[in-house]
């Protein structure tokens, strides 16, 4: 089993650095078939691997020792258990189905090489970030798929804005990682291992006020990578990258590390329950504050974004609330749904010539049926709707939120289901149904037949990937600790009832006033929630005037006084010094042998004069 | 009574005298002059602390000296007489070749 192990690992790993070898050279289609083929067999491998572990037990191999210096031992070691398993087939399916669909979605673009050996690279490195069974392991995953998500957003460099969206992405991240790391470093401080097992064995007997500063500080970790607020700017940016960037990065996989964190250290939250009901509440906030900005985004990929971020905040409601195998159900399901959001949105984008606007759409049914329908499953999943994916676990996480009592949180997720609908409908309808908004010399067209049928597997599983509840639930809690709702059941079918029913009537609300009415009327933008919303509650507004701007003067002021007045000015001081005394002393070679004499003598009086008078303190 | 400082002024003396030789002179052979002055000096030095202290490794020291500077001198004048022969004056402004 250990060879499949490997497989999966390094397998994108050899493509990344094959495809590499081309990363300058103009488009050969072959990269791309190479990179996907080595994905596949890393899909593959690890669907063996989870057959394995279903049926046997998980796996754990030492690969070779890593860092061995003193008191530290840190060995290269992946573990594949329930929930490692659980993400590497998420990852490597979802990567695969972008792989394929960059193959047509790149075809004009003159970097279609360094594409698949970034996209490949960023594989390697969120496997690494699942399979290790260390917090070294994880980390190292943890920078490799932030360095990647920034070499990929940034892709094309030669837009200001996005090069700036990566450093936005970077720098936030980092923020997050000093967090992450300081709390690495407490861990290692008191338990003396970085090993899960060693870790998760000796916090039970550690002074519950350190686990959880501890667990804050993993938790901030988790803020950046899964942009929550407030290091959630960076999501929106984000979204300058290439489309099948956004669906593989910033929908299914990167942004969900932070879940896993959270889900993969359980056994530390559940330790501080606390610090873990701070997390839902965080989770709650976000999935409404986000679907709230949602609403009014007129961009197509943004929006998406958005409800990346709403979703998000679900999943940590049910991991803050202990509920880590839904929590890890949802993040599974909705990686299915929300690449598939953004695939379609790519296709839409190509069709449209990168029109983003979606006001700018509409009637785009008649020519790309199939990107329609896929789209149109794919926000019926992401709605929650009976009997698609969404609406098995967001359901589950609304349920635990009840069953908690905390029922604000019930109530805010609730809100935010609805306010899921209507966006998601929304957009449905703007892009796809109503009258053309675009010019008559747009001639939308669907996209390659093999890009769509790659797309069918997502859709496949956005629909019917909901029924694997029960055999889920079994498989990781094997690892994970259970959860079961224990609620009366007539409040269980009320509970189910309410939210299909704010999900269902968000739906019928956006088709009715898009369909019907041809959307709002145009008062509604002048309104001053509308202006609130449509810029983000101004939090990207408020970050550039109190942080970013006194910042820049702060840096102008280090720059030119303290830098180049100081620092500058000390360093050439040196360099002055010694071209003046090379300049006065050259004089000396004057090639007489008698002059040189003559300095021999000046510097044997030297000597002298040192060895008689300077005595060395001995 | 001559005494170990009467030595030691000599030796002073005769070093100063060498130095301001090697300093002064431009002609190649009274340089070598000055050296075995200088040389010599070191010497005289030697078997005076030598003999003061009743310690011979002074002396075979100043052995060792006389015959580096023999050996010196011999491969030195070889030198200077092909210096002559080629450019006709032993003056040492004339060894200018190295000069950037």
């Amino acid at each position: 089993m250990e060879k499949y192990l490997y497989i999966a690992l390094f397998a994108p790993l050899v493509g990344s650095l094959f495809v590499a070898l081309f990363a300058s050279r103009p488009k050969m289609l072959f990269t791309g078939i190479l990179a996907s083929a080595f994905i596949g067999i890393s899909m593959i491998a690890s669907f063996v691997l989870l057959f394995h572990v279903y049926n046997h037990e998980p796996l754990h191999v030492e690969m070779m020792d890593w860092i061995s210096a003193g008191n530290i031992d840190i060995p290269f070691g992946f573990i594949v258990d329930e929930v490692s398993v659980i993400m590497m087939v998420t990852v490597t399916l979802v990567s695969t189905v972008v792989h394929v669909y960059s193959i047509g979605y790149m075809d004009h673009d003159k970097s279609f090489n360094r594409f698949f050996t970034y996209l490949s690279a960023f594989v390697f490195s969120m496997l690494i970030l699942v399979m290790s069974d260390n917090f070294v392991g994880l980390f190292i995953g943890w920078e490799g798929v932030g360095l990647c998500s920034w070499m990929l957003i940034g892709f094309w460099y030669h837009k200001h804005s996005a090069s700036w969206a990566a450093n936005e992405a970077f720098i936030m991240n980092r923020i997050a990682d000093l967090g992450m790391l300081m709390g690495l470093f407490l861990i290692y401080w008191n338990v003396g291992s970085l090993q899960y097992s060693d870790v998760f064995e000796a916090v039970k007997t550690l002074n519950p006020a350190l686990v959880g500063t501890i667990g804050v500080l993993l938790f901030i970790g988790a803020m950046g990578k899964s942009a929550q607020f407030p290091l959630h700017t960076w999501l929106a940016d984000a979204m300058e990258g290439p489309t099948p960037v956004s669906a593989l990065i910033h929908a299914a996989t990167m942004v969900t590390a932070g879940v896993y964190l959270v889900i993969r250290c359980g056994e530390i939250y559940t330790i501080i329950p606390q610090v873990g009901f701070g997390i839902a509440c965080l989770g709650a906030f976000v999935a409404v504050f986000a679907a709230s900005m949602a609403l009014v985004n007129n961009d197509l990929k943004r929006i998406i974004a958005y409800s990346t971020l709403s979703q998000l905040g679900y999943m940590f409601v049910a991991g803050g609330l202990g509920a880590y195998w839904i929590a890890l159900f949802h993040l599974m399901t909705h990686a299915f749904f929300k690449s598939l959001l953004f695939l379609g949105a790519g296709n839409v984008m190509h069709a449209m010539h990168d029109e983003l606007n979606i006001k700018k759409m509409g009637g785009l049914y008649g020519s790309m049926k199939a990107t329609a329908i896929l789209m149109s499953v794919a926000s019926v999943a992401l709605a929650g709707i009976y009997p698609f994916a969404g609406f098995f676990s967001k359901d589950k996480i609304l349920e635990v939120a009840f069953n908690e009592g905390a029922y604000f949180l019930w109530f805010a997720l609730f809100i935010g289901a609805g306010l899921t609908a209507f966006y998601s409908f929304r957009l449905v309808m703007l892009v796809f149904f109503g009258e053309k908004k675009y010019g008559h010399e747009l001639h939308p067209h669907e996209a390659q037949p093999f890009v769509i049928y790659a797309l069918m597997p997502l859709g496949l599983l956005a629909a019917i990937s909901g029924f694997f509840e029960h055999s889920f639930r079994e498989f990781t809690t094997r690892l994970l600790s259970d959860y079961g709702v224990h609620l009366e059941h007539h409040i269980e079918v009320i509970l189910i009832a309410s939210t299909l029913g704010i999900a269902i009537s968000g739906i019928a609300f956006a088709i009715y006033m898009y369909g019907k009415r041809g959307g709002f009327s145009a008062c509604w933008e002048k309104s001053f929630g509308y202006k609130v919303l449509s810029n983000q509650y101004y939090i990207p507004k408020l970050y550039e005037m109190v942080i970013i701007k006194p910042f820049g003067v702060a840096s102008e002021f280090m720059w030119k006084k303290i830098d180049v007045k100081i620092v500058d000015f000390t360093v050439d001081l040196i360099a002055r010094v010694l071209y003046a005394s090379g300049e006065k002393s050259r004089k000396m070679q004057s090639g007489n042998l008698s002059d040189m004499l003559r300095w021999m003598i000046v510097g044997i009086v030297i000597l002298l004069a040192l060895a008689i008078f300077y005595r060395p303190m001995v | 009574m001559i005494g170990l400082e009467h030595y030691l002024v000599l030796t002073g003396i005769l070093f100063s005298i060498g130095i301001v030789g090697v300093i002064r002179r431009t002609n190649l052979l009274m340089l070598f002059f000055s050296t075995e002055i200088l040389l010599n000096a070191v010497n005289i030095g030697f078997a005076a602390v030598s003999k003061y202290y009743g310690d011979l490794n002074g002396q075979i020291f100043s052995f060792f000296i006389i015959a580096i500077a023999a050996s010196e001198v011999a491969v030195g004048l070889g030198l200077l007489v092909l210096w002559y022969k080629k450019e006709g004056t032993i003056d040492l402004t004339s060894l200018q070749m190295m000069k950037g």
